[in-house]
């Protein structure tokens, strides 16, 4: 017999075992799921995992991938310290390709190297001012920044839907629901010859090296954990919570849009209805995965782009529906979730208990 | 047929889901448990409910298997937050997550193909009347399920011991285990008819609604029935009007649409649900002081008995 | 003929959590129609001894005789179908219901609904407890609360009643009551374990007592023989100092000025502040009296500055009025906090004692650098703290949540003091601490006051207050009386205050 058993401290040991004790789980029910789906699973898994990943154009996609899930994820681990639970981060990543993108599109015919840098603040100042509907309503009635963020996703994918069927349209593209190729200067080129890897990967680098720096060493990141774990003590400090839910909705808003820019600005060179495969959804796995750590989410945003690449090669290779990542996208987050007992819990074998007797 | 009474029959269907998936997330909610993976579950129970009517011919079958499936998923979420006292927030995200990708797996095969809409029950005579017998009879059973579900629940909570036990958990679930009471069988009960009844939501989406399957075709409804909860102030009654409310804003857009009514772009129409959604949240908020005393007290509160 | 049986005896009872004993080998006889006292400090395992009983918690040895049958209670239903009541020391209360379901869902028996309501009127009519049962149990006072968990278990006719601490939250009058009533079960032949650690009580009400001392019986007594200062050592296990009381010291001059301060409550079930006056000199000590809920926790946010009041004036340290600055900006003008809840008010149990240090600490001492923290100072400050106060803890890299009750108390107390605060606010500074943790931290208050800070002790423990202050007043439904001299001041003045009898006069002038 098994005893769960609190343990008086957490253990440090399972909060850094856990992300990899789900990886592993993932991989082998992910080989049962190919088995049922009637594949070889160690053909299949290949493919998933280890096809894209050899050779260098895969690795710039993995680099490609990872980009708006490390920028995301970074923001969204900052808010989920704070127990601020923005899940809108793909309409904010829409709206800054839409703020973005429109800016590209205005200043279509002008090659001028002030245009990026005006597509930059565009597109962090739509992402931001989507967030800041949340923020404004939650810090002043309370309402519940969840359901807020998530409804303005739908509202924002609808928004950019209406610009390409309508006068975003490309005049000259055989009426296709999409905007003009953005002129030169509005573009990302690739940094590393034979891929399509940018720029943007350095800028998320950065962004979670000050997001370290930032929460682990000034009084700022502090509070964040604090508002988190216990807002009467934060209250106590002096620390406001209002300061803190904007500064984390702005800031995952901010970066959602410069997500999205450097999507519609890289690889797409346009803006379309579908601007992102879900990256601001993912997200939340890869701010959990990383253990809402800079640090951890750079490395978990990596592994889940393996995921979206994988399912593209197994689609290719093995034939396989390329749904399967969202599903091996959740199962991963259910196993991190459930292996996350450890880390406050022991299992303990114990010996039947002497002297019990039944009447 | 009558084009207001046309409208208003299409109002109740666009509200049947929102009901019955609010329905079952306001029980869960009562014990004390925040399931956010509605949408998961109801995409879940829509594609399980439309592929086994497809490939059994029984619309029973169907919808057996959509509650199933929708159970399934949160005894997922009840094992997870419940048994290993996982964050709920977190856990019906992922459940949100994987719901959407699992459905869209299974369905891949599905896409495109029609099925037939679940059966009207046609009461001879009382069908045939003028205007009430198209908008009282001649509802699919699921319809009448959702009304019936919402009066059974409003008597349950409010009449029942049963009922009451399950309010003193989400209450207080320490001093309901100290009285005795095992706060966590009645969580994951509570937690399972959620899933029953948003997996019932899926399926009257892919059976009745449009009768197909279309990848995330719930397209926020799941949510939407959250935000109706708060709406309802965890009151089963105020449930109807939440939905029929958003049902009427619905089809009300569909029309505005399709009659070409305003000459904004359809995608601008399309925004209504989702705005009124944070409109309707925005209003709750600042309208009510008393908000703190609805909520159940130890909502989204992990509870672990001691050893 | 002999003796009837014990109504229950315990023997060999032993009960582990890991990494303490929170009962060993415990015997406990209670006899029919006594009321039997079950005495220890904080810790000392009777709360888990009474889960027991009570089927909360399963015992891991020893046996459990019920009139002389040997039974086991594996649920709280079974040990109500027995005839054991309980009424808990935190009350098991739902906010949102009314008082008739609250009972309904503390009876075995399942009445109709009209029934019960008669029941309920019927018994609370008769022992003197009259309570409506259609009001939801927030809109009713402490002691009406109280009522319920007592009368839910009177209408099962208990054979035996446990009641666990059950006048910690009662005023004078309230507790007088409340004896009386368990007087008259007692003689209808009713059992009556009473668990308090207040020694007059006990000697007042019990025939007989048993005192736990770290799990384990140390002593069965008689405590009407007894004096409180003895079971007071056999408790403790050590003989007693009393703290030495003040001298007078009112001739200085004024630190914290509070002057008709109001304040709407945040909360709907808050209460609300209206024209509090008072002032602290330097050097004294101050202490505000009260049962729970009458404003105390409104009163300390609005003086810490975690809710802003109305206007500056109304809150003065010296002579800077700082109403409406935040808890940081009055701590760089030394007014320090110590709030009544440690866990995730005063300390946050998930962090470190380092992290911890760094939370109320980092506006008065110099931790930080252009807004980054200076590591190296703050684990200085943390280590200060375990040393000077006596914390026993492994290091300063644990977490708050894994020192004892009293052990963190002492770390919250030492970080506020070590700031050298001109004004120290402190809320139950002593409540749920173990007897030497609570004797060290009435002489630090007294030792800053010592040295010129003005001290501000707000408490329901009147002893506590008693002991400790120059001068006290009594808050009741946001309101303050006029202060005392604690030296001639009466209890029954007092306890009619606390119980809201006497209409607080206007607060003397400063």
């Amino acid at each position: 017999m098994l005893r769960i058993e609190a343990r008086p401290e957490p253990s440090r040991r399972m909060l850094l075992a856990t992300p990899f004790l789900a990886v592993l789980l993932t991989v082998v029910s992910g080989a049962l799921l190919f088995a049922l789906l009637g594949r070889d699973p160690l053909v299949s898994l290949h493919a998933f995992f280890v096809t894209p990943v050899s050779s260098l154009y895969g690795l710039g996609e993995l680099g490609l991938k990872a980009t708006p899930l490390i920028l995301i994820g970074i923001g969204l681990a900052a808010g989920f310290r704070a127990n601020v639970w923005n899940i809108g981060a793909e309409g904010q990543l829409v709206l800054g390709a839409v703020c973005g993108g429109g800016v590209a599109l205005w200043f279509w015919e002008v090659d001028a190297p002030w245009v990026f840098p005006l597509m930059v603040v565009a597109a962090v100042a739509g992402g931001m001012a989507w967030a800041a509907i949340p923020a404004f309503l939650k810090t002043r009635l309370e309402v519940n920044e969840i359901l807020v963020s998530l409804m303005l996703t739908y509202v924002a994918v609808l928004l950019l839907s209406a610009l390409v069927y309508g006068p975003w349209k490309d005049p000259e593209g055989f009426n296709f629901p999409q905007s003009r190729m953005f002129g030169e200067a509005a573009l990302m080129p690739p940094v590393v010859e034979g891929t399509r890897l940018h720029a943007g990967i350095l800028v998320a680098l950065a962004v979670a090296l000050a997001a370290w720096l930032w929460q682990a060493r000034t009084l700022s990141g502090f509070t964040l954990k604090v508002v988190g774990l216990a807002p009467a003590a934060a209250r106590f400090a002096g620390f406001e919570r209002r300061r803190t839910v904007w500064l984390t909705l702005l800031l995952g808003g901010g970066l959602a849009g410069l997500a999205g820019l450097f999507e519609v600005a890289g690889p797409i060179g346009q803006l379309v209805p579908q601007v992102s495969p879900g990256y601001g959804f993912t997200a939340i796995i890869v701010a959990f995965l990383g253990r809402l750590h800079p640090v951890g989410v750079v490395l978990a945003a990596l592994l889940v782009a393996l995921s979206y690449i994988g399912g593209e090669t197994a689609q290719i290779e093995a034939g396989l529906p390329q749904a399967v990542t969202g599903v091996f996208q959740g199962m991963l987050l259910f196993f991190l979730l459930a292996t996350d007992f450890l880390i406050r819990y022991r299992l303990r074998p114990v010996a039947r208990r002497r002297g019990a007797e039944g009447r | 047929m009558d084009p207001i009474v046309a409208t208003t029959v299409s109002v109740i269907s666009a509200a049947t889901p929102l009901l019955l998936a609010a329905n079952g997330e306001l029980v869960a909610e009562k014990a004390g448990v925040l399931n956010l993976g509605v949408e998961g579950m109801m995409l879940v129970g829509a594609v399980s409910g439309f592929a086994v009517t497809l490939i059994t011919g029984s619309a029973t079958l169907g919808i057996l298997a959509a509650a199933s499936a929708g159970a399934l998923l949160a005894l997922l979420f009840g094992l997870l937050t419940l048994g290993l006292m996982a964050n709920q927030v977190a856990t019906g995200l992922a459940l949100t997550i994987f719901g959407v990708g699992v459905s869209s797996l299974v369905g891949a095969g599905f896409v495109g193909t029609p099925v037939e809409r679940l059966p009207r029950l046609d009461i001879p005579g009382l069908s045939d009347l003028p205007v009430l017998g198209p908008l009282l009879f001649g509802h699919d059973a699921l319809v009448y399920l959702s009304v019936a579900m919402v009066a059974l629940t409003a008597w349950f909570l409010g009449r029942t011991r049963a009922g009451m036990i399950l309010r003193a958990c989400g209450e207080n679930d320490e001093a309901a285990h100290a009285l005795g009471y095992p706060v966590i069988a009645v969580r994951f009960a509570a937690v399972l008819f959620g899933g029953v009844m948003s997996g019932l939501a899926g399926a009257f989406l892919s059976l009745s609604y449009t009768p197909m399957w279309v990848e995330a075709m719930t397209a926020g409804r799941g949510w939407i029935a959250l935000a109706l909860v708060v709406f309802a102030a965890w009151r089963p009654w105020r449930l109807l009007i939440g939905a029929y409310l958003f049902g009427g804003v619905t089809i009300l857009q569909l029309h505005a649409q399709g009659l070409g009514l305003f000459a904004v772009p359809s995608q601008v129409l399309s925004m209504l649900p989702y705005l009124a959604t944070i409109l309707v949240l925005t209003l709750i908020a600042a309208g009510s002081g008393r908000r703190r005393l609805d909520a159940p007290a130890c909502l989204g509160r992990p509870f672990r008995p001691p050893a | 003929m002999s003796a009837p049986p014990n109504r229950l005896e315990l023997r060999g009872i032993t009960k582990r959590f890991p990494g303490v004993l929170a009962n060993d080998r415990v015997d406990l006889a209670v006899r029919p129609g006594e009321i039997h006292a079950l005495l220890g400090e904080n810790g000392a395992g009777k709360s888990t001894l009474v889960k027991i009983v009570y089927g909360v918690l399963q015992p891991d040895e020893g046996e459990i005789l019920w009139e002389g049958r040997r039974v086991e209670i594996r649920s709280p239903h079974q040990a109500r179908r027995l005839g054991i009541g309980m009424v808990f020391q935190h009350f098991t209360l739902f906010e949102a219901l009314s008082v008739r379901e609250n009972i309904a869902l503390g009876l075995e028996e399942r009445y109709e609904r009209g029934e019960l309501e008669r029941r309920i009127r019927e018994v609370s009519e008769g022992y003197g407890l009259p309570l409506d049962p259609d009001r939801d149990v927030h809109t009713l006072s402490v002691g009406e609360r109280q009522r319920i968990e007592i009368l839910r278990c009177l209408l099962q006719n208990p054979r035996l009643l446990v009641m666990d601490e059950p006048t910690s939250v009662l005023t004078p009058q309230e507790v007088d009551r409340l004896f009386a009533t368990l007087r008259r079960l007692a003689a209808e032949g009713c059992s009556i374990l009473y668990i308090s650690h207040k020694l007059e009580e006990v000697k007042a009400l019990c025939e007989r007592a048993t005192i736990l001392r770290g799990g384990r019986v140390v002593a069965v007594c008689d405590p009407r023989v007894e004096t409180a200062r003895s079971m007071a050592e056999t408790m403790v296990g050590a003989a007693i100092r009393e703290p030495a009381r003040p001298a007078g010291r009112l001739k200085r001059a004024p630190r914290l000025l509070v002057d008709r301060l109001s304040l709407e409550p945040e909360d709907p079930f808050g209460t609300a502040l209206r024209d509090i006056t008072f002032l602290v000199r330097r050097g004294e000590i101050f202490g505000i009296a009260g049962v729970a809920g009458n404003g105390q926790d409104e009163l300390l946010a609005a003086l810490s500055g975690e809710r802003p009041a109305p206007k500056p004036e109304m809150v003065r340290i010296g002579d800077a009025r700082v109403g409406r600055l935040g808890p940081t900006a009055r701590r760089r003008l030394g007014l320090c906090v110590i709030p009544e809840e440690r866990n995730g008010h005063a300390a946050v149990p998930e962090l470190t004692l380092t992290e911890n240090a760094l939370l109320s600490a980092h506006g008065r001492l110099q931790l930080l650098r252009l807004g980054f923290v200076r590591r190296r100072a703050v684990a200085a400050f943390a280590r200060r703290i375990v040393e000077r106060f006596d914390v026993r803890t492994p290091g300063i890299e644990v977490t708050a949540g894994s020192l004892s009750g009293g052990n963190l108390q002492k770390f919250v107390v030492g970080r506020e003091i070590l700031q050298n605060p001109e004004v120290l606010i402190a809320a139950q500074p002593t409540w749920g601490v173990d007897a030497g943790a609570a004797v060290a931290i009435h002489a630090a208050l007294l030792e800053l006051a010592e040295r010129g800070t003005a001290v501000l002790v707000i408490s329901q423990d009147l002893d506590e207050l008693l002991a400790l202050t120059d001068r006290l007043a009594v808050i009741h439904a946001g309101r303050l009386s006029r202060s005392f001299e604690t030296r001639d001041v009466e209890i029954a003045r007092i306890g009619m205050l606390m119980a809201g009898v006497e209409e607080p006069a206007p607060a003397e002038a400063s």
